[in-house]
């Protein structure tokens, strides 16, 4: 029997979901540093979100306990909440300044 | 239920509607407040007296509230009167109506007008709740209120500048005779548990007498103070800055005779404490003879009067340490109608020159104020002891019971007589004879002011047989008998009339001996002129180092250096430190994503390596 049919067999190992969501979250990591485009900048923090509601369910079911699924639950609420919020704010973001370049919105210092 | 609360609330309440509404009367107004509120407690006083049966064996008392209650220790505010509260009731409420209606007259010019009779009126009121008081908790409140409307009305024309440092220097002067009251009552707390009249006084004769004299010793301090004695005389001169009104019912008949009221209050711890007694006696004949020696040699007609309540009061403290309580009392009786008439009738003069008190610049008034000439005779006449004038007889008793004690105290005080008859009728003869030396038309005051001098006049004349305070006050003092000596009254009443014929001498026949007298003595002269440089001494010894040391150490060292210090060094530190903190808020969005990133990462790797941490202890 090959390896993969095994693996698909015996369920796949929790250690892989953990792979995957870390990758996912490396990259939203990077897109939100290194992204100039507060679109891109907002969807990678999307990304990020998702990438720990995989690790969720991934240890909800490895150890058979719901709550990983319900925190999954409150994350997907407050990030659509948030959705809304951001999508809004950088609506008017670019009523006012007509640029969504990320470096050019820098008013909030000193 | 006599409701002795009324005499002071009358006072009160003319207070309150001139006070805070005065401003929108008009004058006639304002003097009917005045005037009727003073003698609605007159009249409700009447009342008291008639209808109050025989206060000495039934004092009043009347519990109103309780004021302040710690564990045993109960302050009520409680008002009572006896006989002595009664006489005092009468000269402060009766002098008070004759003065406020006065004032009417004699302010009619200046600004001000209802902020004058309304702190006036509060004057009243204190002064009442001090004579009323049942404890001394509430005497004291009294105490500090006349001391309050003694500044407010010293300094009443405030935009004299020597008017405001006169109301400053009174009030801190007293401020030092206070704080020896305050701790008078402490000790009398402590020892007593009480501030009550009554409780404390049938408890004081079974005290050590160590502490009976501490407790007098301070308290005398409270009466030096308030009374003008020395060492704390000096602010009494002062206060002439204020209106002459104000001169003659708080620094002449009501408020500077506290003093002697409260002594005689406490007859009974002074009683068994003979070393204060004694020295009551000392300071009062010491004050006595020093205030009269530069009454002698001054100019300002309102500054001889003041030296001379000085060291009348002084009299009174020697009738008091002497232990002549009553003719103590019978001093500041008759003091009361005849100083208020000297200060009136300056007041009066004052007003005929124009406002001008040095009475070099006066001269000659006789062609044109008749009627304030003959009452300033009525009482110049009384405070030098003439026969049978009031002072006469107060003054006799007092020396008398001096003789009884201390042969040598009755000759001082005798010598000082003879000082008093010469100064007052020198400043008489100074005002009335001669030639009119000042400026305008001298021209005599309207009735207003001439009304309350006549019944002066007459209490001044006949005051000694109207009140006969030792008879009045019978039984109530332990009886101290004078030397039963005609000859001892002959002597004052020799040196009363020396000192009148040696000013008429001097001031009116002979004008030239002045000058060669001042010349003869030369340095003496200018140091009794100049007060002894009391006032210089007391402001090279205490005054200038209190200030220079709160200069230096409290304001430049502790308040500039070390509080401001701190708080400026607080201010500086945050800013210093939020510099360095700002220049992380760049602004820059993924600057601060970044730092996001680089503490999720640290707190990882610390999280990681102290996992590691358990998991080797762990093995």
């Amino acid at each position: 029997m090959p390896e993969a049919m095994q693996v698909l067999q015996s369920g796949v190992p929790v250690s892989w979901y953990l792979i995957l969501s870390a990758v996912l979250f490396t990259l939203g990591v990077a897109g939100f540093l290194l992204r100039r485009s507060v679109i891109t900048v907002f969807m990678c923090i999307e990304l990020m979100l998702n990438a720990v509601n995989l690790s969720f369910v991934a240890f909800s079911n490895q150890h058979k306990d719901v709550s990983g699924n319900i925190f999954t639950f409150f994350v997907m609420v407050v990030a659509a909440a948030e959705a809304a919020v951001g999508l809004a704010i950088i609506l008017t973001v670019f009523k006012n300044r007509q640029t969504l370049n990320i470096d050019e919105i820098n008013t909030l210092k000193n | 239920m006599q409701n002795l609360w009324l005499i002071p609330a009358f006072p009160f309440l003319g207070f309150l509607l001139n006070g805070l509404f005065g401003r929108k009367f008009p004058k006639a107004v304002i003097n009917l407040i005045a005037v009727a509120s003073v003698l609605a407690s007159f009249g409700w006083v009447l009342k008291v007296w008639s209808s109050g049966g025989d206060l000495a064996a039934n004092p009043i008392h009347e519990h109103y509230f309780t004021w302040m209650q710690s564990g045993q220790f109960n302050v009520g505010w409680d008002f009572a009167v006896d006989k002595l509260t009664m006489i005092m009731l009468f000269v402060v409420t009766g002098i008070g109506s004759l003065i406020h209606f006065y004032a009417t007259g004699y302010m009619a010019h200046e600004e001000g007008y209802y902020r004058f009779f309304a702190y006036l009126n509060l004057f009243m009121f204190f002064m009442l709740n001090l004579v009323l008081g049942g404890n001394y908790l509430i005497l004291f409140v009294g105490w500090e209120g006349v001391g309050l409307c003694s500044y407010l009305l010293v300094g009443f024309y405030i935009v004299k500048k020597s008017a405001t440092t006169a109301g400053n220097k009174a009030f801190i002067v007293n401020r030092i005779g206070d704080f020896g009251f305050s701790l008078a009552m402490f000790l009398i707390v402590v020892n007593f548990k009480t501030l009550d009249f009554t409780q404390v006084f049938s408890a004081a004769p079974g005290a050590p007498t160590s502490t009976l004299t501490a407790i007098a010793l301070l308290l005398l301090v409270g009466a030096t103070g308030k009374s003008a004695q020395i060492p704390l005389y000096v602010w009494l001169p002062d206060a002439m800055e204020g209106p002459t009104p104000v001169s003659a019912l708080i620094h002449a008949a009501t408020m500077v005779t506290a003093g002697v009221y409260m002594c005689t209050r406490s007859a009974v711890i002074f009683l068994h404490a003979p070393i204060a007694m004694e020295t009551v006696a000392v300071i009062g004949l010491a004050t006595a003879v020093f205030a009269a020696t530069i009454g002698l040699t001054q100019y300002d007609i309102k500054k001889v009067y003041a030296y001379s309540t000085v060291s009348q009061l002084g009299y009174m403290f020697l009738g008091v340490g002497v232990g002549a309580f009553s003719a103590g009392i019978w001093h500041l009786v008759t003091h009361a109608f005849f100083k208020a008439l000297l200060f009136l009738g300056a007041g009066s003069v004052i007003h005929a020159c124009h406002g001008e008190q040095d009475m070099r610049h006066m001269g000659g008034l006789w062609k044109y104020a008749k009627g304030t000439g003959a009452t300033l005779i009525c009482a110049s006449l009384a405070i030098s002891g003439f026969p049978f004038t009031a002072g006469y007889f107060s003054k006799d008793a007092i020396l008398g019971a001096a003789y009884a004690h201390e042969p040598w105290m009755y000759w001082v005080g005798v010598v000082t007589a003879g000082m008093t008859a010469f100064y007052v009728w020198r400043a008489f003869w100074m005002t009335f004879t001669g030639e009119y030396k000042g400026h305008g038309h001298p021209h005599e005051s309207p009735w207003s002011m001439l009304g309350p001098l006549v019944v002066l006049a007459i209490l001044s004349l006949g005051g000694g047989f109207f009140f006969n305070v030792p008879k009045i006050l019978d039984n109530m003092f332990p009886i101290k008998e004078g030397a039963e000596d005609m000859t001892l009254t002959y002597i004052s009443v020799a040196f009363g009339l020396g000192g009148i014929a040696l000013s008429y001498y001097m001031y009116v026949v002979n004008t030239k001996v002045p000058e060669r007298i001042t010349a003869g003595l030369g340095g003496l002269y200018t140091l009794v002129y100049n007060k002894y440089f009391v006032d210089e001494i007391y402001d090279t010894a205490v005054v200038r180092p209190l200030v220079d040391g709160s200069t230096t150490v409290l304001w430049h060292v502790a308040d500039q250096g070390i509080i401001d210090g701190a708080v400026n060094g607080v201010g500086t530190e945050a800013r210093g430190i939020g510099g360095i903190l700002k220049l992380l808020q760049g602004g820059n969005i993924r600057s601060y994503a970044t730092w996001v990133v680089v503490g999720a990462v640290v707190l990882l790797v610390v999280m990681g390596v102290t996992a590691m941490g358990f998991a080797a202890v762990g093995q």
